[in-house]
């Protein structure tokens, strides 16, 4: 079903707000993963605003759907979302990162309402990703898990014994996305280890792969509704993005990757952000 | 000096103990024509990536793909390679703690291993990234050298001397901010299994490793001010262990305390321990280090302090085995 157009626009103000936070508290801390934070926000907007049952209020209710944030790191967006859902108080959002706080870089689902699984080392999400789906397909429960990777996370053999092991476990209750950003740390994935040609990696493990643009709502809205309606294979969706997206100093290069802002650059950031939305 | 450091690193006060490494094992490149250097995306971060400056054919970024990085090192050691592997202690020692034994040394390749932002040291980064466990891990490798340096210049000396070691060598650093312990590259004398007496002292010993040192020194400092005689020692290597140090310590403070930023089931304490348990003398022994719990989130110099590892939580500890008084009711003549 297509996006109404003020659905679209809801989306589009929400990931504004979310990536104008995302700074914000990257500020305030001192430094965090923000290249990452932002290519990943449009597609967990999505699945946040738009899919997913969940209620802020009970996040540990048997019947929510779940969502792994595999590629950790982005612990400071995904924070950020919880914070704008009302999941805790958003003012210890400004203790990101501090001594005692429960939000370190990497969130802990012990510590952080909202979180369903303690990430931040690469290469576990799918897995338990696959676990959360078997476990409601076994027990009847109808909830649905969404996965998201980082494009350099696919280097680690882990995932790969987890893309086997959807399709051979038959996972449609699970949708996953890759977070295709073309960067790890180093520099560009395909040149630190190239994980092309992806989406025929997918399908010859027996998955289902669409490829779309990571900040196209409706591009991510179809794709999503696409993997609900699959019943064979399980459904990866690749998901082009731009690592900083928003950032104009920041898009595309892998120095953003973990980075402090003071007054000035936020002030730039903040700026530019507004503007890019009004453009696109 | 060491074999390969025919050069002073003037700027080693200016360097973080990564960086510092990063330009020794640059320098021992040309040395040794056979050095690769390996990572897995995390070049910048360890700053192993310096050598691939100077040496770019013989440097390899495996991107984030840790268990293939140790096997490419193991075949690359068994076939005229010395490899030299850097990556965050977590990944080192735990995701591929079973390819550093089978492929490492059971099959007994010499393969060196830099484990970075080990312990608590990756502060914010929480446990995912921290690494408390690495020295238990790596210690129960049979044939694994283990060491942690206390600063840049010791890594630096540490760097050095696994080269000419025979045999995997596990070196754990922090995250790298800190603070010296020593003046310079020379002003202390660096062989593997040999810790450094910091501080001679008749009350207590305190033994520390890696970067809870500099703490361990003032802690001494701080105690001796109240009237304490506290011997320090830096015990670096791990295994193989100086026992003679040990029970030197043993024998002239008969209280021991010791500090690792690592769990204290296992690590640098219970090593101690050991030497201790099989000499038959008595020792008061405390271990400080993290008390079997998952680490929290803070800034590396807080979580030292929120863990009592740093000067102030071993003054606390020295006041506490000081006012044990086991000596009243036990001949220390009559042991076995
Ligand atoms: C197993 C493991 N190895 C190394 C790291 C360190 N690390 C954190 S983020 C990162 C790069 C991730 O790149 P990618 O998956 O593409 O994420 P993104 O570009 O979306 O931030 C690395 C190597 C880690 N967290 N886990």
């Amino acid at each position: 079903m297509a996006l109404k157009p003020a659905e679209l626009k809801k989306l589009k103000q929400t990931a504004l707000r979310i990536r104008e936070q995302i700074v914000e508290v990257t500020y305030t801390c001192g430094g965090a993963h923000i290249g990452g934070a932002m290519s990943q926000t449009d597609i967990m907007v999505a699945l946040y605003y738009k899919f997913m049952k969940f209620d802020p209020k009970k996040p540990l209710l048997p019947t929510r759907d779940r969502f792994i944030l595999s590629k950790g790191h982005g612990g400071v967006g995904h924070a950020v979302i919880l914070g704008y859902l009302d999941c805790f108080d958003k003012k210890e959002l400004l203790d990101f990162n501090k001594t005692g706080s429960p939000f370190g870089m990497h969130l802990d689902w012990l510590k952080v309402k909202g979180v369903d699984a303690s990430t931040g080392s690469l290469g576990h999400g799918l897995s338990i990703g696959i676990g959360m789906a078997i476990a409601a397909r076994l027990q009847n429960k109808k909830y649905h898990t969404y996965v998201v990777l980082g494009d350099g996370e696919l280097h680690g053999g882990p995932n790969w014994e987890a893309i086997m092991a959807a399709a051979h476990f038959k996972v449609t209750n699970m949708t996953t996305f890759v977070d295709r950003n073309k960067l790890c740390i180093d520099g560009p994935t395909e040149e630190i280890m190239g994980v092309e040609p992806l989406k025929d990696k997918f399908e010859a493990f027996g998955w289902k792969a669409v490829e779309i643009d990571g900040h196209d709502f409706e591009q991510i809205v179809d794709a999503v509704e696409q993997s609900h309606k699959e019943t064979e294979k399980p459904f990866v969706i690749i998901a082009n993005t731009i690592k900083g997206k928003g950032i104009d100093f920041m898009e595309g290069l892998a120095k953003w990757h973990y980075a402090g802002l003071d007054e000035e650059m936020k002030k730039q950031a903040l700026a530019s952000l507004r503007r890019m939305n009004k453009n696109g | 000096m060491a074999k390969g450091l025919t050069w002073t690193i003037d700027d080693a006060d200016h360097m973080t103990q990564a960086e510092i490494y990063g330009e020794v094992l640059t320098k021992l490149g040309y040395e040794y024509k056979n050095l690769v250097a390996l990572t897995a995306d995390l070049a910048g971060s360890t700053k192993i990536g310096r050598f691939q400056k100077d040496f770019p054919d013989r440097f390899f970024n495996v991107g984030i793909a840790e268990m293939n990085l140790f096997g490419m090192a193991s075949g690359m050691a068994a076939s005229g390679l010395l490899p030299v592997v850097s990556t965050f202690a977590a990944f080192a020692a735990l995701r591929c703690a079973e390819h550093v034994r089978t492929d490492v040394c059971y099959q007994k390749r010499n393969v060196k291993i830099i484990a970075t932002h080990s312990g608590t040291s990756f502060g914010q980064a929480g446990t995912t990234h921290h690494c408390t466990e690495d020295l238990a891990v790596m210690r129960a490798m049979a044939g694994m050298t283990v060491i942690a340096p206390a600063d840049a210049y010791e890594t630096a000396r540490a760097v050095v001397a696994a080269m000419e070691w025979d045999g995997p060598v596990y070196i754990r650093i922090g995250r790298s901010f800190e603070p010296p312990l020593h003046k310079s590259m020379d002003s202390f004398d660096f062989e593997i299994g040999k810790a450094i007496k910091l501080r001679e002292g008749t009350d207590i010993t305190v033994i520390a490793t890696g970067r809870t040192v500099p703490g361990a020194v003032e802690a001494a400092e701080m105690a001796a001010n109240e009237g304490l005689s506290v011997k320090v020692l830096d015990l670096h290597t791990i295994k193989p262990i100086d026992v003679e140090a040990i029970m030197e310590a043993v024998m002239e403070t008969r209280r021991i305390i010791t500090v690792e930023d690592h769990n204290v089931y296992s690590g640098m304490g219970s090593a101690v321990a050991d030497v201790i348990a099989a000499s038959g003398k008595g020792c008061v022994l405390k271990k400080l280090g993290l008390q079997d719990e998952f680490s929290i989130v803070g800034y590396p110099d807080d979580l030292l302090h929120y863990y009592k590892m740093d000067a102030d939580g071993i003054v606390e500890a020295i006041g506490q085995v000081m006012k044990m008084d086991f000596e009243a009711d036990e001949d220390w003549e009559d042991e076995i």
